[in-house]
């Protein structure tokens, strides 16, 4: 559709949310992503029956242990749209730049200069 | 039934007579006041006097020290003894203590579960269960022996007793544990307290088509309700309580101010009702707080003065 | 199985804060099931401690480890050669698999990372039970396959008692009664008659009231 979204919303395909794990959240933010969205089907739609359910979990479990850690759980955040809803795409990729350009860097990031100085 | 201890209550039961018990609860501090001012109100209406046993699980003096004042004004107790906080070396310990102060009676009973009280984050005990810890007085009575086998120097001489409920579910077993408790030496059993009088007799005509009745006496337990109040509350939040509608409706219906006198009638008349029902021995008559009320219950349901025996 | 659950982050970050060089070490069994202490979890808590360290300014290099038990030497033997790399060990294995790992690294501090909680079984994903509390007697076959050690919250041998209601137990509405079950149980199998028959008092000697126990099988012992 050629939409315009933020620049700075890295894309990972996965067949499935499913498929993410809490994990590969934790990892994103280990090497220095200031936000994590991990956007599915609609609830109730998914083709694989309850993955974007596990993954709302994951997406909870992650978020509180980024919140008791001091990185901060509003930095993850789950989305769900149908694969035909592009406009939609770029509504969650704009509030969600928003949202953590409002949270300021990934806290680990300015760690690691100081680690590093 | 033939009268197995110097008890003044089994005696009294054994004589035919309708026999009349209360309850003291023991402060939750160490002034005898506390006791000897309760016990005062109710001695001469009442044969022999329970004293709970940190009930609710609420941190109180002990019924043993409570019960040995008791017998210090020459009035009979009856020791009330859960299984929750004490193992069997301790049970077995306190019912000699008991039984060296001459006291004769003894209800034995599980015990309200430590989280409702004070020591939620206590250990609880439960090394016997009640009819485990009814079996056991009957044993050191009987046999003069300790659990373990040595004989008992001066055996306790003990009317043992347990609880029932007859509103607890489920109700097709409630007469086969009475059955149960009787099987493990029961002599005596308090219930809970009544207000459902027709489940009431219904378990009665249960227990006497058994021959249970022959074999135990069973008093009634009758607590008067203060208010409409408190009437909801029975019926809503304790567990094993049958509070009728009619009850709830009939003191709902009364004015406030009138409601508490409402309340001691109803327990006269339910009383008066019991009394003819077969195989009821007496009444256990449990006004926590309202001591002061029991005299005037036990003269209108007609059952003063109390028996005399030897 | 034994079932635990994960310590709140906060208590372990607590604990581990003095470590520089810290292994996670998971096991692949009963807190596997339960989802408190296997490989997935070992791989969650050191990416979060990580991070928590550098937030913290602090530098702290963490490893991960899962070993198929930590309940049996030979599954234990295979971090000897890297035992020495660390200054704390943080087993998210049961109680029992702490123990063991500080047993045979005595030079090395060995720390909890969750809280052991009983042996019992998944009802569903997310829920596990007690069933058994390890009395060391067991007379399953008189209560109809139901427990009323573990799951009579009295440990009644001869209830129910007066607060059972609508087959809960007085404590709460979640629980069940152990009793109710026993003899909803003995009614299906058609012994309810038996219900009468009085449960003698239990020898709670081979309970934890004896002491810390062991079974000695010579027979199996070479």
């Amino acid at each position: 559709m050629r939409l315009n979204y933020p620049t700075n919303v890295k894309i990972i395909r996965v067949p499935c949310t499913g498929k993410v794990d809490t994990i590969h959240i934790l990892r994103a933010f280990e090497k220095g992503a200031d936000g994590v969205c991990v956007i599915g089907c609609m609830e109730g739609d998914c083709h694989y029956n309850s993955g974007n359910f596990r993954a709302r979990k994951r997406v909870e479990q992650a978020s509180h242990l980024l919140e008791q850690i001091g990185i901060g759980g509003e930095r993850v955040k789950m989305f769900n749209l149908s694969s035909g809803e592009g406009p939609r795409f770029a509504q969650y990729a704009v509030e969600m730049t928003e949202r953590v350009t409002a949270l300021g860097p990934n806290p680990i990031k300015l760690a690691r200069k100081r680690a590093a100085a | 039934m033939t009268v197995k201890t110097p008890s003044k209550l089994e005696k009294i039961l054994a004589a035919g007579h309708l026999a009349v018990t209360s309850e003291c609860g023991p402060p939750r501090g160490s002034d005898p006041e506390a006791i000897t001012h309760k016990a005062e109100m109710i001695k001469d209406h009442v044969d022999a006097i329970n004293i709970t046993d940190n009930q609710t699980s609420m941190t109180r003096m002990c019924s043993l020290a409570a019960c040995i004042r008791l017998k210090l004004m020459g009035l009979e107790p009856v020791l009330q003894m859960v299984t929750r906080d004490r193992n069997r070396l301790a049970l077995q310990s306190d019912i000699l203590g008991a039984a060296s102060f001459d006291i004769h009676n003894i209800i034995c009973l599980s015990g309200d579960h430590n989280s409702f009280g004070d020591c939620a984050k206590g250990q609880n005990v439960h090394d016997l269960d009640s009819l485990q810890l009814v079996q056991t007085v009957r044993y050191m009575r009987d046999e003069g022996k300790f659990l373990g086998g040595d004989e008992i120097k001066r055996p306790p001489e003990m009317f043992v007793g347990a609880a029932a409920n007859p509103f607890a579910d489920p109700f097709e077993i409630r007469v086969p544990r009475l059955a149960k408790k009787i099987a493990a030496g029961a002599e005596f059993i308090q219930t809970q307290c009544i207000y459902n009088l027709d489940k009431f007799e219904e378990w009665m005509k249960l227990a006497c088509d058994r021959g249970l009745t022959e074999k135990v006496y069973i008093l009634a337990g009758m607590t008067p309700m203060k208010s409409a109040g408190m009437a909801r509350y029975m019926k809503n939040r304790v567990p094993g309580m049958d509070v009728p509608d009619e009850l709830v409706k009939r003191l709902a219906d009364t004015p406030k101010e009138k409601q508490a006198e409402e309340g001691i009638t109803i327990c006269v008349e339910a009383i008066q009702r019991l009394k003819e029902v077969k195989g009821v021995a007496g009444f256990h008559v449990m006004a926590i707080e309202w001591e002061e009320k029991v005299p005037e219950i036990i003269e209108r349901a007609g059952l003063y003065p109390r028996p005399k025996v030897v | 199985m034994i079932v635990a659950d994960k310590k709140p982050i906060e208590e372990i970050i607590e604990t581990t804060r003095n470590f520089k060089r810290l292994l996670i070490l998971g096991c692949n069994e009963c807190v596997t099931v339960c989802e408190a202490g296997g490989k997935k979890e070992v791989g969650i808590l050191a990416s979060a401690l990580r991070m928590n360290a550098l937030n913290q300014g602090r530098e702290v290099k963490i490893d991960e480890i899962t070993l198929e038990r930590q309940c049996d030497h030979e599954y234990l033997e295979e971090i000897r050669n890297v035992v020495d790399q660390y200054d704390g060990i943080l087993s998210i294995a049961c109680g029992v698999g702490v123990q063991f790992t500080a047993e045979k690294y005595q030079a090395t501090p060995v720390l909890p990372g969750v809280n052991t909680k009983f042996m019992g079984a998944t009802e569903k994903r997310g829920l596990w039970v007690e069933r058994c509390q390890g009395c060391g007697q067991c007379i399953l076959a008189t209560t109809g396959g139901i427990c009323p050690v573990s799951r009579c919250a009295k440990r009644l041998f001869n209830g129910p008692c007066g607060g059972s209601g609508n087959g809960k137990c007085e404590i709460s509405k979640e629980v069940d009664c152990a009793w109710q079950l026993i003899i909803d149980r003995m009614k299906a199998l058609g012994t309810l008659e038996d219900y009468e028959k009085l449960s003698p008092i239990k020898d709670w000697s081979t309970d934890r009231a004896g002491g810390p126990r062991k079974v000695v099988r010579e027979d199996v012992q070479l």
